[in-house]
Formats: C-alpha cells, structure tokens, sequence
C-alpha cells in the first residue's frame, strides 16, 4: 500500500472536530473578486519566526511579491521535492497573477496567509483565535474569495 | 484546512477547499470542497505544469456557481505517487577513515550549494544548518552505535528536526545532481532512505531511540510512516 494511501487510512479513523452547520457568503462576480491563498504548508520567510513542531497556532502573513517561502510544517509524511522545485504545486500565487493579468480573477490579494497544519486536535485556538485574526487581515485587505491548500 | 475553511466562511470569506482528505472533509460540513486525489504535498497536483494547475483551478472556482452547501466534487484527474527510488549517483567513498554517512554527506555539499543558489532558499535550517550536517551524523551514528541518547544530545533530544534537516539537504542536492523534470512524489523520499547511508543511519538511530525508550513522538516523526 502507498504511503499516502495509509495515510488517508489513518487520518479516516480518526475524530474531527464537529460542525453543526456550514456557513456560507456569497461571491461576488469572479472577474471581481480579490482572491487570497490560505494554506497550512506552514510557509514562511526565512526572516520569519519558524512555526514549532508542537502544535502552532500561529500564522504567518505572507506578502503578494514573495516567492521561495519556506515550508514549515512538520510531518515528515507528505512529499517535499515538488514544492522546492515549483512552490506553485502548494502555493499557486503565479497561476492567480496569470489569472488575474487575464482578468480572470479581479485581483491578487496584497497579503497571503499561513497556518501549519500539525494542529492539537480540538483546532480549538483555530477556531476562536488565530484563524478569526487571519481573517480579519484579509478582510481588511478586501479579499473576496480564499483558495485553500493543505499539503 | 476545513476548520480554517468554516471561521473564513463566516467572516464573509468565501472559501474552497482543495482536499487531500477525503474521509476528513466529508465529516466536516465544509462549504466548498474540490476532493484532490493528489500525492500529499502537492495539492495543485503537478509541479512546473502550469496548465494542470490550472485546470485544478477553474475546477475550484467553478464551486462558487452553487448557491448552497456543503459541495463536494471530485476533481476527475487522479495523479499516483512513485514509490520507486530516484535514480540519483551517490558519491564514491572518498575517506575511509570517517563514517560512510558523513563521508557521502560531505560529497553532496557541491550539489546542495548549486541547489541554494539555484533557488535563492533552502529548507535546512530547522535545527542544524548546511554545515552541521557532518556532525549531525556523527551524532546519529554513535546512537545507532548503542550510546544512550542522553549521553549524545544531553536533556534536549531534537532529532526530528534534525531528521528533517538532513533529509532535506539530501533531497535538495539530489534534485540538482539529477536534473530535468521534477520525480513522482515520494521519489526522492524512496532514494534517501533506501539508498543512501544517512538514510539508513537515520533509520538505525530511530530504532535505536525506540529501544531506549525515548519520549514518545520523537521516534515516530523521525521517518515517514511505513519506513
């Protein structure tokens, strides 16, 4: 069986955390929206605090021109080569610009965010904390739509 | 991602998840969630194919038509992982009197600064830098050896980041000595710890640690699961 495959295995057996409902805003026109890339690679700069392997919370704001981020996120059980080679596989910021120049996209957001996805179980500081922080940055950033990219 | 998915959502972001998890997402009433059946690390699918990145895209925002939720689709295109080793020279031994690990280590350093360079980046630096490679392996080997982690590494024992240091300095000169289009997932990860001697040291430590009964966690991350 392939890596991945007992990886998806284990992660099926396991509890999340729950939700009710599902919330839902609606989208303004594609060719209008401010679009932002929110991942839990746990990218940052390398001027950038590094995200710790015990459950980080944190979140790392990552500016529109950045390029050849870090990957901080710390399983040691997903491929690594593809985003060291071509950061878009994880983190497509050049595909929104390519979208955006075709005016596809209204806009790339000014700010991009990153939290690392080795979270304590009950995402609970996610939930109540850090991620509503994130959001209102975005918010204040005129971000639309957010695309999400775990690894 | 999916929890982060609900707090955007309801601070009036609108969100779609690109989900490497299927079993996850579907028990989290996620609003918008493109299931990617992808290696795991590489949630666009496919490194330096700008076309298949972005045909995951549109796939994406083709979920903000729906005007309710939760959605999940499928995206249609399935992409394997390649667990057989990257075909990767290794260097001949070169000093017989030091380990063949940091013996090995130290003939990649050429590859491993071009790939830096190349880049402008490297993911080295977690615990040890470039040139602390050497004596991370030292380390390492005289654990593998019986010593007691405590004796090696005193009351801190940090070898996941350590692991994850070397594996990456391996990796980032491999992909540089070998050149041309990126390997399948997992690839790379095949060739360290199957062909090479700090691939294997790594492994002999961790069971090492696990025999010594060191904290728990520490073993378990050192190496991919099944390794």
């Amino acid at each position: 069986m392939s890596s991945d495959q007992v990886m998806r295995d284990m992660m099926a057996t396991l509890p999340v955390p729950e939700f009710e409902s599902t919330p839902w805003a609606s989208p303004p026109p594609m060719a209008e929206a401010t679009v932002a890339i929110v991942t839990s690679a746990g990218l940052h700069r390398a001027d950038q605090d590094r995200f710790d392997g015990r459950g980080d919370v944190s979140y790392r704001m990552l500016d529109r021109g950045d390029r050849e981020l870090i990957l901080g996120h710390w399983s040691s059980n997903f491929d690594r080569a593809a985003y060291v080679s071509d950061h878009n596989v994880v983190y497509p910021i050049d595909r929104l610009e390519e979208l955006a120049a075709a005016g596809t996209i209204g806009a790339v957001a000014p700010r991009h965010v990153a939290f690392a996805g080795n979270q304590p179980d009950t995402v609970s500081e996610v939930r109540l904390d850090t991620g509503p922080a994130a959001a209102a940055e975005l918010r204040a950033d005129g971000v639309d739509v957010a695309i999400l990219t775990p690894v | 991602m999916c929890a982060l998915a609900h707090v955007l959502e309801e601070a009036g972001i609108v969100t779609v998840v690109l989900a490497s998890m299927r079993a996850v997402a579907e028990r989290m009433n996620v609003p918008r969630v493109l299931y990617c059946e992808f290696p795991l690390g590489r949630p666009l699918g496919m490194p330096d194919n700008a076309k298949f990145q972005h045909g995951v895209l549109a796939a994406a925002f083709e979920l903000l038509d729906a005007s309710s939720g939760p959605v999940l689709v499928d995206y249609p295109e399935v992409v394997e992982a390649v667990e057989t080793p990257l075909a990767c020279a290794l260097p001949p031994r070169f000093d017989p009197d030091i380990a063949p690990s940091i013996d090995e280590a130290q003939g990649l350093r050429a590859a491993y600064d071009r790939a830096v360079a190349r880049r402008g980046a490297t993911e080295v630096g977690r615990a040890i830098d470039a040139d602390g490679v050497a004596g991370a392996l030292a380390d390492l080997e005289r654990v593998a050896a019986g010593e007691h982690w405590k004796e090696v590494y005193g009351p801190r024992l940090d070898t996941i980041a350590i692991a994850h240091d070397i594996r990456a300095y391996y990796q980032e000169a491999a992909l540089e000595l070998v050149g041309g289009p990126i390997p399948g997932a997992r690839q790379a990860e095949a060739w360290f710890y199957e062909e090479t001697e700090a691939g294997k040291t790594l492994a002999a430590a961790r069971d090492a640690l696990t025999e010594q009964e060191a904290p728990g966690g520490i073993t378990f991350y050192m190496q991919p699961v099944g390794r």
